[in-house]
């Protein structure tokens, strides 16, 4: 991570994007630091989810410009060509709402396979590199368990193991916790709050307020698909500027 | 009316000869049908990909849209009008693979399409190429959801493989016609016709099943 230090891992100027008359993404800046926690809140519809796909190109942005560790992924709507995409793609881990682990394969497998198949490590070694981050994830004892029989915590933490296995610079979560039952959500913020505290960079789409303020370096409000304020979650939570910012933060907190 | 199996046991040999050349027929039918079906199934997953998509939408439209036997007799009378004078064999494979090749395409495609999109999502967010996802991600969840289709089709396979008997192969069906010429015993020799086809599409139905249910012990299926 030292080769970025000073420079932004993340950096995004005037990200636009619409679906038919729809404007999604309505010209976005923000710079994510090394080693900085930036949260993203904000109403449901708002272009959040769609934001952080632009950030590895599973969306692609029409308009501006996403530049990932000094290298461009997408300017003006064209995208990076495929055999550098694939390898940004390893460097930028991804973490769905809906866990989206490999069915037919095993917990091991899961984490395993990405260093195998793309990083080309021997069996042994992604094995061992698996178990290790399966050991970190608090999930070493399901090893040869299939992803069927696992609760919706621990699919989330294996699939955070899964984008771990790349050793990526920095990781997008996309709502982590919110197909998963209450009781279950602690579980995989608390290996979140892990990751932050071991200096990931990482960017976060959620409706969890309390991680938000207790881990978030800054939190980012988005209404219509713009960035309607920005700041530390002290300022964000207790005296937001934006009148917007004020409702949602009451509905949210009520709720 | 007596039935009179007689000229059935007398030519047992020969059905059984009959019998080997259907399922050698089949079984390569199969092969080139599954081949065809993957290459074309694929082809056909991206309309933005415009060339690919049309070749393997007018393959799979004029197969389809044409009565099996035509396309058999225009391999086997219309080629050599082209110099193109095929064996009999080569020809009833070619003609009952491609014909097979169209249906096992829509049952591909629709296996293909029918895996969550989340699961393309996740191999490509660590780096996997498109290629690379299909390979060992989506095509091996695919492949469970084919069997119960690909099994009606192989069994319709098996079926429509006795019309090769009109190119003059010496399958089960061609056989079965030979004994009848010279016995004028149509029903019994047909009716143990029929019963040969039923035996080889129960054994299919009956290996096709227990793949599935291995699969499924396997966890191969949620």
């Amino acid at each position: 991570m030292t080769e970025t230090t000073g420079k932004p891992v993340i950096a995004i100027r005037g990200l636009g994007k619409r679906f038919g008359d729809n404007v999604v993404l309505a010209g976005i800046d923000l710079d994510v630091q090394p080693s900085q926690v930036v949260v993203v809140i904000g109403p449901s519809g708002s272009g959040k989810s769609t934001f952080l796909r632009c950030c590895n190109g599973l969306e692609t942005a029409e308009t501006g410009r996403v530049q990932i560790l000094g290298r461009t992924l997408v300017d003006e709507g064209r995208m990076l060509v495929e055999r550098d995409l694939n390898a940004l793609r390893q460097e930028v881990g991804m973490v769905f709402q809906s866990f989206n682990l490999f069915p037919h394969l095993s917990v091991l497998e899961n984490v395993s396979i990405g260093p195998r198949k793309l990083k080309k490590l021997p069996a042994a070694e992604a094995r061992d590199r698996a178990m290790a981050l399966l050991d970190k994830v608090g999930l070493a004892q399901k090893a040869s368990a299939m992803p069927a029989s696992l609760s919706g915590g621990q699919k989330q933490r294996v699939a955070i193991a899964r984008s771990l296995a790349m050793q990526p610079k920095v990781m997008l979560f996309d709502e982590p916790t919110s197909a998963l039952d209450p009781e279950l959500v602690g579980e995989v913020l608390q290996v979140m709050k892990l990751l932050a505290s071991e200096g990931m960079t990482m960017l976060v789409v959620t409706h969890e307020m309390a991680f938000a303020r207790e881990v978030a370096d800054t939190v980012v409000v988005m209404d219509g698909g713009a960035i309607i304020e920005a700041g530390p979650p002290a300022e964000i939570f207790t005296n937001p500027t934006q009148p917007r910012t004020r409702a949602f933060l009451q509905a949210v907190l009520a709720g | 009316m007596n039935l009179d199996f007689s000229p059935v046991w007398s030519g047992w040999p020969a059905l059984m000869h009959g019998t080997l050349v259907t399922i050698e027929i089949t079984v390569c039918a199969l092969l080139l049908g599954c081949v065809m079906g993957l290459v074309v199934g694929i082809g056909r997953l991206d309309p933005s990909r415009r060339i690919r998509y049309a070749i393997c939408s007018v393959y799979v439209s004029l197969i389809r849209g044409t009565p099996l036997l035509v396309q058999l007799f225009i391999l086997f009378f219309g080629l050599p009008h082209f110099g193109l004078l095929l064996p009999a064999f080569v020809c009833g494979v070619l003609g009952l693979g491609l014909y097979s090749g169209a249906y096992v395409s829509e049952i591909v495609r629709g296996a293909i399409q029918s895996v969550d999109r989340g699961q393309m999502e996740a191999a490509r967010s660590i780096g996997m190429s498109r290629g690379e996802a299909m390979r060992s991600i989506i095509l091996p969840q695919a492949f469970v959801r084919m069997i119960p289709p690909l099994g009606n089709e192989f069994i319709a396979l098996i079926k429509n493989s006795a019309l090769v008997s009109l190119l003059t192969i010496h399958d089960v069906m061609h056989e079965g016609q030979k004994i009848i010429s010279v016995s004028y015993r149509s029903l019994e020799v047909y009716l143990a016709i029929a019963l040969i086809y039923l035996v080889l599409t129960g054994l299919t139905t009956w290996a096709l099943r227990r793949i599935e249910t291995r699969l499924r012990a396997g966890g191969m299926v949620q």
